[in-house]
């Protein structure tokens, strides 16, 4: 069965169309990270999910759910992580838990045991009685995650999950995660701009101006960037452009460099530079990565 | 089986409302400052020339003394229910929102909250009656109660209506200017509204903040002011009151919540 499944949806913010017809599936226990720039409908996508906002057309359905006809079964069976967190930070970690277990009718023993197995999941035992306010960002996003987890969420949805995370705390946050799908069979699904940390997911999706560039395994999207991608310095894009294309290769043009996927890089790049000469500043080749994958996709950056 | 939560919820929201209050003593002091100096400025002002209906002279300290009560509730009301603003677009009420809770037990919350604290600034204010000279009835008592309960629901319910549907803080203070403040200026809580045909006359009879006051001014066993509405139809309307801002608040969350 399907965690997700997303079919013909549309959503519209007056005549601002921001998701044109969105088709996705994402399979019970899968991590799935949605990756895209400011704009692409990543934040529409995530909000209609979480069932804040309705879609316009089209189906969404959640856990097996629909968002708009049982957004109370949906609400059920999802963990939300925000980017802002949501917790109060005028109370303790422990009392942030307990009314969100509330919320969800839990109490009683049931609801300590589960707040103790979610504190010590998240390694947040000794901070239990510390205001929020108090901790670090770290810390406040690991308590986010805790008390997603004391609902037993079978779907746990995060959007930018490492926003205002040190390396530490971002490293540490997914070994979390990783604990947590090994142990519970878990479905992840989260947004993200940042390429490290899609490349943790079994399926990425790009998203670009609302619709779904693509959506496979990380190294599957690795390998149709080319086995190497030669990444060309130069102060004439168009023309180092236009002598790549003659060559039948398909390069894509940024403001001060090209870049082009190649099986064979290097003499491709001798072969550049002794046509081109003084066009060509350097040569670069490397491994593709997600963010040329992006570029390729979709004619435009990630990070802008 | 309704998969959406109530009462758990509700007292869960009830709880923290308090909570967070007491840990904030600056709201506290804020809500009961400012009407305590209207009370004791005013009061020291007005006392020597205040003569309602041409009568006995009547202290303006205990004329103006359920008013400040009532803006007591009204701002503690206010302070409880403008942290939907920030809470919904960032934080705590975003967790709420995506939780399986009733859109009543959202309200609800936030109006149990808000009541227990402006009855407790209130209890806390009537500390000072007797330099008033004011003596509460005993057999009067429940009714003070009650209205005291009443009134703090229905100014809760005033503030979660305005609060709710705002995007910013900022438009909150101009309402509370422009509509909340004149509701309670024309209320009979600063001056005795003018009984017969006269704008404020009307003005203060429509209102239902004048009945709030007027319950409490009967219910505290006060000097008789003509005009002002009896005990059981002060309780009355503001019962009803409650029961129109409640709903009211209802519906408008359960707008949002329709969409998704």
């Amino acid at each position: 069965m399907n965690a997700v499944t997303i079919s013909g949806l549309v959503k519209a913010y007056g005549s601002h169309t921001v998701l044109p017809g969105l088709d996705l599936e994402i399979p019970t226990g899968e991590m799935f990270a949605l990756l895209g720039p400011n704009g692409s409908g990543k934040t529409t996508l995530f909000r209609i999910l979480a069932t804040l906002l309705a879609p316009d057309q089209g189906s969404v359905s959640v856990g097996g759910f629909d968002v708009q006809r049982d957004p109370a079964g949906v609400r059920g069976v999802l963990g939300v992580v925000f980017q802002s967190p949501s917790l109060d930070r005028k109370l303790s970690i422990r009392e942030n838990l307990r009314y969100a277990g509330a919320l969800y009718n839990l109490h009683g023993t049931e609801l300590r045991s589960r707040m103790d197995a979610a504190l010590s999941a998240l390694r947040l035992e000794e901070k239990a009685d510390a205001l929020v306010e108090t901790l670090s960002g770290g810390q406040q996003r690991r308590t986010e995650i805790a008390k997603c987890l004391i609902t037993q969420p079978k779907i746990l949805l995060m959007d930018e999950p490492s926003t205002g995370l040190d390396p530490a705390a971002r490293i540490d946050l997914w070994a979390v995660i990783a604990a947590l799908r090994a142990r519970t069979g878990l479905t992840v699904v989260f947004t993200s701009h940042l390429m490290d940390e899609s490349e943790k997911a079994d399926r990425v999706g790009i998203l670009n101006a609302g619709r779904l560039a693509a959506a496979e395994a990380p190294a599957n999207l690795l390998a149709s960037a080319g086995p190497e991608v030669l990444r060309v310095a130069t102060p004439d894009p168009q023309a180092v452009a236009n002598w790549l294309r003659e060559n039948r290769l398909e390069p894509h043009a940024l403001d001060n460099e090209v870049r082009v996927g190649s099986p064979d890089a290097h003499p491709l790049a001798a072969r550049l530079t002794a046509s081109l000469g003084q066009a060509v500043y350097s040569t670069t080749v490397a491994k593709p990565t997600l963010e040329d994958v992006f570029l390729f996709r979709t004619g435009a950056r990630l990070n802008e | 089986m309704n998969k959406s939560n109530l009462w758990r919820p509700a007292a869960a929201l009830w709880h923290r409302d308090v909570v967070r209050f007491l840990r904030q003593r600056n709201r506290i002091i804020g809500a009961l400052a400012t009407p305590l100096v209207f009370w004791v400025l005013l009061g020291a002002g007005f006392t020597p020339s205040f003569r309602p209906d041409g009568g006995d002279p009547v202290s303006y300290l205990a004329y103006f003394f359920p008013g400040t009560l009532v803006l007591i509730m009204l701002f503690t009301a206010i302070f409880s229910t403008i942290s939907v603003i920030e809470d919904r677009r960032e934080g705590f009420l975003q967790g709420v929102l995506v939780a399986p809770v009733s859109p009543a037990a959202i309200v609800l919350g936030k109006f149990l909250g808000g009541t227990t604290l402006a009855v407790g600034q209130a209890i806390l204010f009537c500390v000072l009656a007797p330099f008033a000279g004011i003596r509460f009835p005993i057999e009067l008592l429940p009714s003070l109660a009650l209205a005291f309960v009443l009134v703090a629901f229905s100014m809760t319910g005033l503030g979660f209506l305005v609060a709710w549907p705002m995007d910013s803080t900022q438009g909150f203070h101009a309402i509370m200017n422009i509509v909340l403040m004149p509701l309670w200026m024309v209320s009979g809580a600063l001056f005795p509204i003018p009984p017969g045909n006269s704008v404020i006359g009307w003005l203060g009879a429509i209102n239902p903040v004048t009945y709030g006051v007027a319950a409490i001014r009967q219910a505290m066993g006060g000097p008789e002011i003509p005009g002002v509405p009896n005990l059981g139809l002060s309780l009355a309307v503001t019962a009803l009151f409650c029961v129109v801002t409640f709903l009211a608040s209802l519906a408008i969350v359960l707008k949002r919540r329709k969409t998704a």
